[in-house]
């Protein structure tokens, strides 16, 4: 459907003083314990191989020392892998030479930090201009875009304020303010809400959707929390110790999990809030329709299971946003989904 | 075996005296070859000294008075520190320590900005170089520890006695703080606003100019305080090789026992330091006030 702009292939990624040498390790099937205690290098990431469409939204989720930070800093190449490649629209990162790869940072991507990572000497607006300021865009114009995302991002009036006198959710506006004045193709967010309260954290999410709907970038989300990954993923990945255990859309990742430790992860999972209608429609045969009722595609099971109780109808047609019929759910299979 | 245990089994005093009359020899030679050559080269220092020095002095008192009160209250933005001193420098003029107080001020000064403009970028050079640190540090520990009056020696071997050499230690024993502080400064950048300075592009002078080095200001500013305050505590030890200035009054009071002689110039060595201290200060406070909090 949409083209692929990032590709991540067979990446590898070990710290310690003579990486090559572990790499063939890793190769022969030793593990991360092993490869630590006997050889004392730390497995970072094995053998990654994640594709990332234009405008969609990657999650990469994982618990701490999985590897989720490493592997979103391979993408701009803060950290040099051991072997592997990043390719995006078509150029291999790890390719490119110093000028290159800062012209490449400074056009294509820009990065939100879980710690917000401002110039505490610098205001609001000088943090938000930032960016454009190391790509020597004019003071004029730099002004203008800056104030602009300022304002977006629901911050203005504080322009002239210091980050210390800010709350840790405005700061991450400013860090988000600072991402999107940048206008590169691809944001990545390294835990970008993690260090905030649910309610702002949730607030924040709104925001990344809304713009998103809007400015259709390749976002690439980092976080441990299931659920922030299954409101804002289009895609979600999971790490374990450097593995990529499963990749897939939200539903399929509840419904089949693949191993054990994902199947942990979603088990306590709220699955009608996370799960629309789209994701368990089965194709339009000719089924049974008496007493059928209309859903859109787009809706969480929440938003009509209310209504499923009270109206008991046999079936549930699913219907597009030009309102075509485009698939059909059973409620047998709905409360089997229900029940898990 | 006796012998052996209760002296140390010490060189002939024929080889000590061959060593160390060797080492001066060789010494003496290569300041007779280049003494000259590297005069020449601080000859522009001693220009901007002597020019310094004597606009400090032939300039009418009342208005060199009103030019320092006016840097003090710019710097320190304190009327209380602004009156203080406008008192102090009274006192100094009234005791008769006017002259040698310029003197002073204009040495303190020239040593300053020379240790600022070689003690900074060595700093810098130092935090991003790990080989820079190894070769800095031990240097440095031997020019904070070793008493300053041995390496009087040399400077005055090498450039006689006057106003240079006298600079020149002035600055080789206050420079250490500002390229210690400077380096640390640099290095204590939170990690990982220098990895969003490389996420956003920034090249190493970017992040050298709009980060490391505005974030490590106050450190370095508080280098620049200690390397003031150094260079105070040399000047007397420098009026031994012929700076001018307080210290020298300070030297004769204690080889004749002068003791209020002593005590006054003393003090005022006091009186500039503590105004030195407080306007550096109140300086360096202000430029961080994005850090507390509160704004005025």
């Amino acid at each position: 459907m949409s083209e692929i702009k990032i590709q991540i292939k067979n990446l590898y990624k070990i710290f310690g003083k003579n990486p090559e040498s572990a790499l063939e390790q890793v190769k022969d099937g030793v593990n991360k314990d092993e490869l630590l205690e006997k050889h004392n290098h730390v497995l970072g990431l094995k053998d990654i191989n994640l594709d990332i469409k234009e405008k969609s939204i990657q999650v990469v989720m994982g618990l701490s020392g999985s590897g989720k930070s490493t592997l979103i800093r391979h993408i701009n190449r803060l950290i040099e892998p051991t072997d592997g490649s990043v390719v995006v629209d078509g150029e291999d990162v790890l390719k490119m030479n110093d000028e290159n790869l800062r012209n490449f940072r400074r056009t294509k991507t820009a990065m939100v930090f879980q710690r917000f990572a401002l110039l505490p000497h610098k205001t609001v607006l000088e943090n938000t201009m930032f960016g454009l300021h190391i790509q020597n865009i004019d003071e004029k114009d730099a002004n203008t875009r800056a104030r602009r995302w300022i304002d977006r991002v629901g911050l203005s009036g504080y322009e002239e304020k210091y980050p210390q006198h800010l709350s840790g959710g405005m700061q991450q506006r400013v860090g988000l303010a600072r991402a999107l004045t940048n206008d590169g193709e691809i944001l990545l967010m390294d835990e970008a809400f993690s260090a905030l309260d649910p309610l702002i954290r949730k607030d924040m999410q709104d925001i990344l959707l809304e713009l998103q709907d809007e400015l259709h970038k390749t976002v690439v989300f980092i976080t441990h929390d299931l659920d922030e990954a299954l409101k804002i993923g289009d895609r979600i990945a999971i790490l374990k110790d450097g593995i990529m255990d499963q990749e897939g859309i939200p539903a399929d990742i509840l419904l089949s999990p693949k191993t054990q430790y994902v199947k942990d992860f979603v088990e306590d999972v709220n699955r009608a809030r996370v799960i629309k209608a789209k994701h368990i429609m089965s194709k339009l045969n000719g089924q049974d329709r008496d007493n059928a009722m209309f859903v859109d595609q787009d809706d969480f099971i929440d938003r009509f299971i209310d209504k499923v109780i009270s109206d008991k109808p046999n079936c549930l047609i699913i219907k597009n946003k030009n309102n075509d019929e485009i698939g059909y759910l059973s409620t047998k299979r709905l409360s089997e989904i229900l029940k898990r | 075996m006796e012998d052996f245990l209760s002296e140390f089994p010490e060189l002939s005093r024929e080889t000590l005296r061959f060593i160390k009359k060797g080492f001066d020899a060789s010494y003496r030679a290569f300041s007779r070859e280049y003494g000259d050559a590297i005069e020449a080269v601080f000859d522009p220092v001693l220009y901007f000294l002597v020019w310094f020095e004597k606009l400090l002095q032939n300039s009418p008192w009342p208005i060199v008075l009103i030019c320092f009160l006016a840097v003090i209250y710019f710097g320190s933005r304190k009327i209380s520190v602004t009156i203080g001193s406008l008192f102090a420098f009274l006192l100094i003029g009234i005791f008769g320590m006017w002259e040698d107080t310029m003197s002073t001020v204009s040495i303190i000064g020239v040593c300053t900005m020379l240790s600022i403009g070689i003690g900074i970028p060595v700093g810098v050079l130092m935090a991003k170089s790990e080989r820079a640190q190894r070769i800095c540090t031990p240097i440095l520990d031997v020019m904070q520890t070793m008493p300053s009056f041995v390496y009087l020696i040399p400077v005055v071997m090498l450039l006689g006695i006057g106003k240079i050499p006298g600079l020149l230690a002035v600055v080789i024993y206050a420079i250490p703080p500002i390229i210690r502080l400077t380096n640390l400064g640099i290095r204590e950048v939170d990690r990982e606003v220098l990895e969003a300075a490389d996420a956003f592009g920034a090249n190493p002078r970017q992040k050298l100019f709009q980060v490391q080095l505005p974030l490590a200001l106050p450190t370095i500013f508080a280098g620049i305080n200690q390397t003031i305050m150094m260079a105070l505590a040399m000047v007397v030890i420098a009026s031994m090789i012929g700076v001018k200035g307080l210290g020298q009054p300070v030297l004769k009071a204690i080889t004749n026992q002068y003791f209020a002689m002593g005590l006054f110039n003393g003090l005022a060595i006091v009186a500039l330091a503590i105004i030195f201290d407080r306007v550096s200060q109140s300086f360096g406070h202000r430029i961080q006030q994005h850090r507390s909090g509160s704004r005025e």
